[in-house]
């Protein structure tokens, strides 16, 4: 099957006005017949929920938390990007559009995002106008910073928790239409699968997880608004819930996965401290503004109190490599460039995986009650967390995994190989390429579901004209109880060792093999331990409990047999694809200097994995990334 | 250092709960409180025995889905400290931990130590939004907010909805939180339209859902892991005064 990305034709500066008008509408009266099914609730799923009520479609949204307001979207932290010029230094569309595609290291579709770059605009109107407390300047206008892989300031934050309150404006929005009676909200209640009626996405498979009960809930269109499979590591900085479930299962009922080989790894986080960790943390890239990277220059000094090492003696290794970016250098070379300083002896802290993000230089130039006022509750993470004073002594970084940008391949509409099935946010594939830029998640989670889905998916119900079916006929019969038999098996095991140390085993072969830098060697030892892990899963593991009722172990184990499958089509996704670029660096395939290279001859393209069977290899498409607009360069930050 | 757990056990919200005790061995002091409890829950899946229910996602103080009563204290008692990012370095070897759910009419037992906090989210529902629609917005800069306007309305923002401030009220009253909100959005220019059906309608919800009175105690703010201030409580006050006063 050909994928068709459906790219409207025209220059890539009206494709979307084109595009929205030769959409078919719905007519008013006529969107309370057609029911929409939202999956998650974060940034992506709550803007789409709440638009899609207030257009007048009847919408149910689905989450596992106990409330709309706690996914994950809500711990980002820095930013979120638009065009507005508002600081007059020389943004536009353009330069966001161009720097998003450059940041991807062109490996993302031109005219999605191009259209991101377009909406981001409207975006921030329509978060001020919802009571997002944007920082302010004292004149009253909205306040900007800068961003790693932009020359401009066109980041809008709200102190350190922007996607909290980004999360809050969509999650108030959402909850004005379940009080209108717009939207039936469903919380503790996680989807187990995808129901597929005459070749069309028409229901999902859920768990009341209070309950326990397995049912089915039929629309007419599914929106999949899950989030991403950072958590396939077992350590990442994503929430212990984060899963794969949703797209995983949808996989397996005929929409594609691309891309999986990109996932980002975050260059400012926590260090590992043993382990028991359960998750890592985060410190916003925005510290890089003010904080310098360094390590000592020489190993012996790697012990010594970093207040004793002398200016010369130190390796600010990020300005020296890149002296145009310095710190702010995009998150896959800075995170590259902290591994590679460790892996030559040079790191810092215990275990030496470590480098210093020292803010003296910051509080000396600006004073301390400026940082506090920048990134106060950062630092106050910082000292719960390790119980240092980072004031005091500089914060100690360590890479980790952070953003997926793989996902379900979608179309220019969103929608995936199976009609009516919409992914949205990190979920898809669609406008990151190869790797994200900060401060670009929020707008895309919020593109996607205020200003892109509320309109293609009104084409889609006036051209496909297909019935919404009965919750109760056979498709959905037959899915609940593939449902059940799963979970009963997982029951019925009665193995020796718990799902949580299989996951921190996956983890740990995917980090090792799969992680920052891959190669064949590794990628091919990855790929036959993974299906001994989940050999030994399925023969090994205990569930406590039953099916009726809580029961957090059951959950757990059904997310991490569906990460079981999904690594082996990762790694063999980071195999198939011989070049590095963005998030994706292969050993073999680096320049003289040890930046990436890329292989535009032969890698131009978006892989779209087709599932094919339990045990069959899936068939690789590819969507070919024509760059009509922009001039496939190499990236440089130098 | 070892210690030993009393944490309470509840099938669900009709059976009756009980304290049940259990060691934690070789607890390290950079582990999460969670993260000491995941250790304890894989020893009970590891021996057949179902491991306690408790809520947390982002782990990172956020998200606002842990809770626990931790020696009596919600969050354990460290200034702006949300359960997931107390560590075990503030305990000491030897020591017996008493762990319990948040306890109030509003919020009804799950398992364990989960509770129902829907309240939280009916509240909102009732009137914890500026109603617009996507589209059609005015520029975001086209009204200018103050900066002290702003950085308030942030203060009051940072409220995660975690429940604590109810766990810690002698009569479990959602004051604090529904004054964050309130507070929140009304000192806004672009909550003004709404100020005064907010007030009133949120207020209405809280007490419909149970929640008892306030009577500033301040044993809210004390607990909260965002620090949400108890000026605040004044401000839905006022805002709740003057509504009615308008026969709103």
């Amino acid at each position: 099957m050909p994928l068709d990305s459906k790219i409207p034709s025209g220059p890539l500066a009206q494709k979307w006005d084109k595009h929205r008008f030769d959409l078919k509408l719905i007519n008013p009266a006529n969107k309370r017949k057609y029911e929409v099914l939202v999956v998650g609730s974060g940034l992506a799923g709550a803007s789409a929920a709440a638009t899609l009520a207030e257009l007048g479609y009847q919408v149910k949204c689905f989450c596992f938390q106990d409330s709309p307001r706690r996914a994950h979207s809500i711990a980002a932290q820095g930013g979120i990007n638009a065009a507005k010029n508002y600081q007059n230094d020389g943004d536009s569309v353009y330069r966001l559009f161009y720097d998003t595609i450059k940041g991807g290291d062109f490996r993302a579709r031109e005219a999605n995002v191009y259209r991101l770059a377009q909406v981001s605009v409207n975006i921030i109107d329509q978060c001020v106008a919802q009571g997002v407390p944007f920082a302010r300047e004292y004149g009253g206008l909205l306040s900007n910073r800068s961003f790693g892989g932009a020359q401009v300031s066109r980041t809008f934050y709200a102190r350190g928790q922007t996607g909290q309150q980004l999360l809050l404006g969509a999650y108030q929005a959402l909850a004005r239409q379940i009080g209108l009676g717009t939207v039936k909200m469903f919380p503790r209640t996680e989807m187990l699968d995808l129901v597929v009626v005459n070749g069309h996405a028409k229901g999902i498979v859920v768990r009341d997880l209070v309950s326990g009960q397995v049912s089915s809930y039929a629309g007419d269109a599914v929106v999949l608004a899950t989030g991403g499979y950072g958590n396939v590591f077992f350590l990442s900085t994503n929430a212990k819930g984060c899963n794969v479930t949703a797209t995983w299962r949808a996989y397996k009922k005929g929409a594609f996965f691309a891309n999986p080989c990109y996932t980002q790894i975050h260059p400012t986080c926590i260090p590992v401290s043993g382990e028991h960790q359960s998750k890592l943390t985060l410190m916003s890239e925005s510290l890089r503004n003010d904080g310098r990277v360094w390590v000592p220059k020489r190993k012996e000094d790697c012990d010594k109190a970093p207040g004793s090492i002398p200016e010369d003696a130190r390796d600010y290794y990020l300005e020296r490599k890149y002296p145009s970016f310095g710190n702010l250098a995009p998150r896959d070379i800075s995170s590259r460039a902290a591994k590679e300083v460790c892996d030559e002896g040079r790191g810092v802290g215990p275990g030496k995986l470590g480098v210093y993000l020292d803010f003296s230089d910051a509080i000396k130039r600006l004073g301390k009650d400026k940082i506090v006022e920048r990134y106060g509750n950062l630092f106050d993470m910082y000292e719960k967390i390790t119980g240092e004073n980072a004031y005091e002594v500089p914060m100690r970084i360590y890479p980790a995994v952070h953003y997926t940008m793989g996902g379900t391949w979608v179309d220019y509409n969103l929608m995936t190989t199976v009609p009516g099935l919409f992914v949205l946010g990190e979920a898809n594939f669609s406008d990151h390429g190869a790797n994200r830029l900060g401060a670009s998640a929020l707008m895309q989670g919020l593109a996607d579901g205020y200003f892109v889905l509320p309109y293609t998916i009104g084409n889609y119900f006036a051209t496909a004209k297909q019935a919404k079916p009965s919750a109760t006929s056979a498709e959905f019969k037959q899915a609940e109880e593939a449902t059940r038999t799963l979970t009963n098996r997982l029951l019925s095991l009665k193995g020796k060792r718990t799902p949580l140390s299989f996951h921190r085993e996956l983890g740990k072969v995917l980090w090792e093999k799969c992680g920052m830098a891959r190669n064949e060697a590794g990628l091919k030892e990855a790929l036959k331990r993974i299906p001994q892990i989940r050999e030994e899963f399925w023969t090994n593991l205990t569930v406590t409990g039953q099916a009726e009722g809580i029961n957090q172990s059951l959950e757990y184990a059904g997310r991490v047999a569906d990460f079981m499958e999904f690594a082996e089509l990762l790694c063999l996704d980071a195999l198939h694809r011989n070049e590095s670029c963005g998030g994706h660096f292969r050993t073999e395939f680096q320049e003289a200097d040890g930046e990436a290279k890329r292989d535009d001859q032969n890698f131009a393209y978006a892989a779209a994995w087709e599932y094919q069977g339990p045990d069959k290899a899936p068939v690789l498409h590819k969507e070919s990334l024509v760059y009509e607009d922009v001039h496939m360069s190499t990236r440089s930050y130098k | 250092m070892n210690l030993t757990l009393k944490v309470w056990r509840q099938k669900d919200r009709n059976s009756p709960g009980r304290f049940v005790t259990c060691e934690a061995k070789n607890v390290l002091e950079d582990m999460s409180f969670l993260e000491m409890l995941d250790v304890v829950n894989e020893e009970l899946i590891e021996r057949g025995e179902e491991p306690f229910a408790f809520d947390s996602d982002c782990r990172e103080g956020i998200c606002g889905m842990c809770s626990l009563v931790i020696n009596g204290v919600p969050h354990g008692g460290h200034r702006g400290t949300a359960t997931c990012q107390l560590h075990m370095r503030h305990f000491k070897d030897g020591e017996t931990i008493t762990i319990e759910p948040w306890r109030a009419r509003a919020f009804p037992p799950l398992r364990d130590l989960m509770v129902d906090r829907g309240a939280f989210d009916r509240i909102i529902q009732a009137g914890g939004f500026v109603s617009v629609n996507t589209g059609g917005t005015p520029d975001g800069n086209a009204i200018p907010v103050s900066k002290e306007a702003a950085d308030a309305s942030m203060d009051a923002a940072a409220c995660i909805g975690c429940g604590a401030c109810v766990a810690a009220c002698k009569n479990a009253s959602a004051m604090l939180f529904v004054a964050a909100k309130v507070s929140h959005l009304n000192l806004l220019p672009q909550g003004q339209a709404e100020k005064d059906r907010r007030a009133l309608a949120m207020v209405k919800q809280m007490d419909a859902e149970g929640f008892g009175a306030c009577t500033v105690t301040g044993s809210c703010e004390a607990v909260c892991p965002k620090e949400i201030n108890l000026s605040f409580i004044a401000k839905l006050n006022r805002d709740y005064g003057v509504a009615i006063l308008k026969g709103k």
